[in-house]
């Protein structure tokens, strides 16, 4: 192809956001709702560790307003949660890199808890939180999925030269 | 570093973004949920993304297809002839309902107060995507061009789903009963007892609220929309009570309720138009006891402070200003038969 290194690098990372999108609205039975992964959280996660130089908070900020939109919620609930997270692994990505792939996937917990929970409380100020625990169990659920979703995003970025 | 045209430009750094963003998103939330002032910029994005939403509802629309195929002639055809068994009946009791609707015309007319308006009504499709985890929602693909507005009711076949919530070009959100966020205000339809109905964020049950352990409620009741608040029409199935709970550590009562509507059916929904006089709730509930307080067509259920004009009866068409209670009696003048309060018998 004849695109220059940055230009294909953002398209394969617009490409990988857009999936997440696409499966974080993809329509799974009601019960499902609380293991469903947050799959654009996640995504940012691995591009904020890999190339913080490329992605970071504007990137997490930018998928999080296209998610209210996409969700109907208020604009900027998402784009602030997403933005957050993108700070902390842009902040840490050097030790991320370093741990060890388990050790990872417990950060990544951390992260989307910490991003539900934000989500959970800016709910609760607008009077339309869920009487419900299940707020926390898409982390762990994110947890589990990491160590797959890593190797995924690896090859991506290997096969996709992306930099 | 950033050079442009040899200027030397330091790229702020990751805190500095990430503050920034901050309280951008700070002011976009305080922006969307006090005022309207993004509702075009929101309605632009919604176009802008909407074929990631259309992406995400194929699986369930080849499926959908595959199903159709699958079944074949043979389910078709029970199909069609169950519907064609159910029909006859349907039509009889639409007869009926036409007999009832014109009797409560008349009987409406006799109390001076608007009969009943028949509404206009809209089946609209669905597009199945995910709503926010825990939020009750749906997308609908009907927008601004199809006259919907914000706070119109929606239902099916069986009751009360939702009302719309945002009106946007080509699609509109509706937000269910059921949702975190939404309450309607119901009444038992056995005898009148007035409550309002939360939506949980549980998929299948709605709570009701701020009942007295003294309430005449019991399992089974169903609970009708009660048309206070101008929102929703009066009458329209909600919920049946589903589970009572009497905690006497609690000052209320414990009540979840099954909706009746198909919440979970993701074909169709029906979009209403609700004409001002239907809106109105009937004159009396059976719970005020209240010796004959239909007999004042203007004075709404509650307020007993207006009963001592009892001669006036007649009259009071008209003296709207002083009560705000009287104001949807009001407002659909050209429907109220002009003479009737005049031809009413003094009681």
């Amino acid at each position: 192809m004849s695109l220059s290194v940055g230009a294909r690098s953002r398209l394969i990372i617009a490409g990988t956001f857009l999936v997440a999108l696409v499966l974080t609205i993809l329509p799974w039975p009601v019960w499902t709702e609380q293991f469903r992964p947050s799959w654009v959280a996640l995504v940012l996660v691995y591009w904020c560790m890999a190339i913080p130089g490329r992605v970071g908070v504007g990137t997490g900020w930018t998928a999080g307003i296209i998610l209210d939109v996409l969700y109907g919620s208020t604009l900027g609930e998402n784009a602030l949660a997403l933005a957050l997270i993108a700070f902390l692994t842009v902040r840490f990505h050097l030790q991320l890199r370093m741990f060890p792939r388990w050790q990872q996937a417990v950060v990544v917990l951390l992260l989307v808890a910490a991003n539900n929970l934000l989500l959970l409380w800016i709910k609760h100020l607008s009077g339309q939180a869920p009487a419900t625990w299940g707020y926390l169990t898409p982390s762990i659920v994110s947890m589990l999925i990491w160590p797959w979703l890593f190797v995924i995003l690896r090859d991506i970025r290997r096969h996709g030269n992306v930099s | 570093m950033l050079q442009i045209h040899g200027w030397q430009i330091r790229l702020p750094s990751n805190l500095t973004r990430f503050v920034l963003f901050a309280l951008l998103s700070v002011s976009l939330m305080l922006l969307d949920a006090r005022g309207h002032q993004l509702e075009r910029i929101r309605a632009g994005l919604t176009v802008l993304f909407a074929p990631i939403q259309l992406v995400a509802a194929i699986p369930i629309r080849v499926g959908g297809w595959v199903v159709d195929f699958v079944r074949g002639d043979r389910a078709l055809q029970e199909e069609a002839e169950r519907l064609r068994a159910e029909r006859p009946i349907l039509m009889a009791k639409l007869e009926r309902y036409d007999a009832l609707e014109a009797e409560n015309a008349h009987l409406r007319e006799l109390l001076g107060t608007s009969a009943l308006v028949a509404e206009k009504a809209v089946a609209a499709e669905l597009l199945e995507v995910a709503s926010e985890p825990f939020r009750r929602t749906l997308i609908i693909a009907k927008g601004a061009k199809d006259d919907l507005y914000v706070g119109q009711p929606v239902i099916d076949a069986y009751g009360i789903r939702g009302q719309v919530s945002e009106v946007g070009v080509l699609q509109s959100k509706v937000i269910l009963i059921t949702d975190p966020g939404h309450a309607i205000p119901v009444q038992v339809n056995r005898n009148g007892l007035r409550a309002i109905a939360f939506g949980t964020g549980a998929p299948d049950s709605v709570s009701i609220r701020y009942l007295t352990a003294s309430a005449d409620i019991k399992v089974g009741d169903l609970l009708v929309s009660s048309g206070i608040g101008g929102g929703f029409p009066f009458g329209y199935p909600v919920a049946r009570v589903a589970k009572i709970v009497n905690n006497p550590n609690e000052s209320f009562l414990d009540i979840s309720a099954t909706p009746v509507a198909q919440l979970s059916n993701n074909r169709e929904v029906m979009l209403i138009w609700p004409t001002k006089a239907a809106l109105t709730p009937p004159p009396k509930p059976a719970e005020d006891k209240k010796p004959a307080p239909a007999k004042k067509p203007v004075v709404k259920p509650a307020p007993e402070v207006k009963k001592p004009v009892e001669s006036a009866a007649p009259k009071p068409a008209t003296p709207a200003p002083a009560t705000p209670e009287a104001q949807p009696k009001v407002t659909p003048p050209a429907i109220e038969p002009a003479g009737t309060p005049a031809a009413m018998p003094t009681p």
